[in-house]
């Protein structure tokens, strides 16, 4: 199947792996081969190595997951040396999911990663509903998005495309997807955790089923105001159904979260429901033919992710 | 090890004491088993249910059934909805059962004095481990705790698996009257214990390792925190430690755990 497309990212298929879900990946190709899934997006990996928060960390809820790990992560150093070689070895298309404390710090870590090899696109994680409690750089209002996703694009070499992961805020997530898009985002990840609270009061995100018609909500919104945008939906996706939903709603892809923690094979089980499925794939083509996003700085088709990246 | 999620039957579910034994089959699960490796079982229907984290279990043996190959022995204290769940299940029920997981306990390569300490069902791994024990040669004594006689897992079988079985029972129903934690010290020093394997409640195995450290023991802890994919996912189990390289860390209960060096864990700050 030619995989759904995204400029600069060639997905070889509309299942992506959601960013603090796959472990370092290592866990999760027990399970399911990861060459075989449309991308793997890592946990959020920050400039310098966290412990991640106190427990408990994730709790259940009916139909979801309260979460806040504080994004523990080896920090920028430890996954280059130890986590994204085996990634890129496994033949994962490897999507680096990345946070910071400030704009300057957002600089330099996409500075230093740029320089890696085999990476296939950044997601810039501005949908962390704990990221103050976290001291992470909290991304309310538009202007903020403006000042982070301008300070990476300039640091990021050209051929890396970046995605925006965005607050799943069904009123306002329009204005957002455009703020993204105009400061050179390729495409939107919309669906991400509702903010929410741990029963001892720590700010949170709510994901799982219990999320799913608030992100499909938010798909549509963007869907309809920006049609040429590629949109990568998420949010308590666990069957082939849900995601022909959001296929069908316009996104371009599907990020699989929540359903991997108790359904470690629910990806590779979507990949093979997909692949024989005509609506899903005539979903994944984008309504109408892309413009260039990022006008300025031609966007590098890279299909092999083991293989360098121009600078 | 590989582990595998398989969709797996219920053979036999019986009431024991104030627990359930169940009998599963899970295709490939069995045959990779280790003492101190565990399950995670998915329960409500799969795909359906509001209770999105499995529960984790203690396999305790690993028996062939006529017809079905290799069986998960399970044992099960209903505490709130999935292990009510579970419980409930009719024999033929189809169970999501992903395992084994987890690193299993470290054996010694020497044939040396071994006590086993576990607490209520949380010894479970033990009784394989003391077979595993014995067939290298090591003299091995077990430490058995419960709140009282019905949550005591097999004692009548542990005086066959162990050269000496120690009870210890809050109420006094059977055993001494008492905590694990008032018994250890001695049975260690009457074992001459060179390594002690526990398996229970946090304050126990912080004070067993304690315990073993104070004797010149070498101790081995398998950490029950609650685990919302037990897969290594999710990055929703912390346990505090101190690596090798003398640096404090922390790792995740259930790939880089269950079973610790005692003496790596930061007890004190190993939170519920
Ligand atoms: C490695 C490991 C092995 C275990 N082996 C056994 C066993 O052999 N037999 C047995 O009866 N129990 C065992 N437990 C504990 C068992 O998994 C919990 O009692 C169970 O998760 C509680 O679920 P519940 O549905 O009864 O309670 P609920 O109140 O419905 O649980 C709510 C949530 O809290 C978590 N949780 C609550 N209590 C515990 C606990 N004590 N430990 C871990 N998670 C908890 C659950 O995972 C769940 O996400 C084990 C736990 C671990 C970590
Ligand atoms: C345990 C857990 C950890 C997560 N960690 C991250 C993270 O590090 N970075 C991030 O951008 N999103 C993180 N998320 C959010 C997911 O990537 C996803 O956007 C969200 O859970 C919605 O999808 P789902 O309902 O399929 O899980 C996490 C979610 C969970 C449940
Ligand atoms: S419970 Fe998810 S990583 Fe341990």
């Amino acid at each position: 199947m030619s995989g759904p497309q995204i400029p600069g990212l060639a997905l070889r298929n509309p299942v992506i792996i959601a960013a603090g879900c796959g472990g370092t990946g290592r866990e999760l190709a027990a399970y399911s081969p990861l060459d075989a899934l449309g991308a793997f997006t890592t946990r959020t990996i920050t400039l310098n190595p966290r412990p991640g928060g106190p427990a408990p960390r994730v709790v259940e809820t009916p139909s979801g997951l309260v979460h806040s790990t504080g994004c523990p992560n080896p920090g920028l150093e430890g996954f280059l040396a130890t986590e994204l070689p085996p990634l890129v070895q496994a033949g994962a298309r490897v999507v680096v999911s990345v946070a910071a404390a400030s704009v300057q710090e957002y600089a330099e870590l996409v500075r230093r990663l740029g320089r890696a090899p085999g990476i296939a696109a950044v997601e810039v994680n501005l949908s962390a509903p704990d990221a103050a409690a976290h001291g992470l750089f909290d991304v309310r209002e538009p202007f903020h998005m403006t000042s982070v996703l301008t300070a990476v694009l300039r640091e990021l070499p050209a051929g890396i495309p970046v995605l925006a992961k965005l607050r799943p805020d069904v009123l306002r997530v329009v204005e957002a997807a455009r703020t993204a898009v105009e400061s050179g985002a390729v495409a939107v990840v919309v669906g991400g955790p509702q903010p929410a609270a741990l029963p001892d009061g720590r700010a949170a995100g709510l994901s799982g089923p219990a999320v799913r018609p608030l992100a499909l909500r938010c798909v549509t919104e963007v869907r309809a105001a920006l049609p040429s945008l590629p949109v990568i939906g998420a949010g308590g996706i666990g069957t082939a159904a849900d995601a022909r939903d959001f296929l069908r709603a316009g996104a371009t892809a599907v990020q699989v979260g929540t359903a991997l923690l108790h359904d470690p094979t629910a990806a590779a089980r979507l990949v093979a429901e997909l692949a024989s499925d005509d609506a899903a794939l005539a979903g994944t083509a984008p309504a109408e033919p892309s413009p260039p996003v990022r006008p300025s700085r031609p966007v590098q088709i890279n299909t092999d992710p083991s293989q360098e990246q121009p600078r | 090890m590989s582990p595998v999620h398989a969709t797996g039957e219920l053979l036999a579910s019986r009431k024991v004491g104030a627990y359930h034994h169940l009998s599963v089959v899970a295709r490939g699960v069995a045959e990779e088993f280790r003492p101190g490796t565990f399950v995670a079982v998915t329960v409500g229907t799969p795909g359906t249910s509001a209770t999105l984290a499995p529960r984790p279990l203690w396999i305790h043996r690993v028996r062939p059934v006529g017809g079905h190959g290799l069986a998960l022995q399970l044992v099960l204290e209903v505490r709130g909805a999935g292990t009510r769940w579970l419980a409930e299940q009719p024999v033929g029920a189809r169970l999501a059962v992903t395992g084994p997981l987890g690193r299993p306990f470290a054996l010694p390569k020497e044939p040396v004095a071994c006590v086993l300490v576990g607490e209520g069902y949380s010894a479970a791994p033990l009784f394989p481990l003391a077979e595993r024990l014995r067939e290298r040669g090591c003299p091995v004594t077990l430490l058995l705790g419960a709140p009282d006689e019905s949550r005591l897992l097999s004692a009548l079988e542990a005086r066959r698996s162990a050269r000496a079985v120690t009870v210890v029972t809050r109420d006094g129903s059977v055993g001494q009257r008492g905590e694990i934690a008032d018994a250890v010290t001695e049975v260690l020093r009457r074992a001459e214990a060179a390594v002690v394997y526990a398996a229970g409640p946090e304050p126990m195995l912080h004070a067993v390792a304690a315990a073993a450290e104070a004797h010149g023991a070498w101790s081995q802890c398998a950490v029950e925190q609650p685990l919302a994919c037990a897969t290594g996912l999710c990055h929703g189990c912390p346990v505090p430690v101190v690596g090798e390289d003398g640096v404090a860390r922390t790792v995740r209960a259930c790939v880089d755990g269950p079973v610790f060096r005692g003496d790596r864990v930061r007890w004190t700050e190993l939170v519920r």
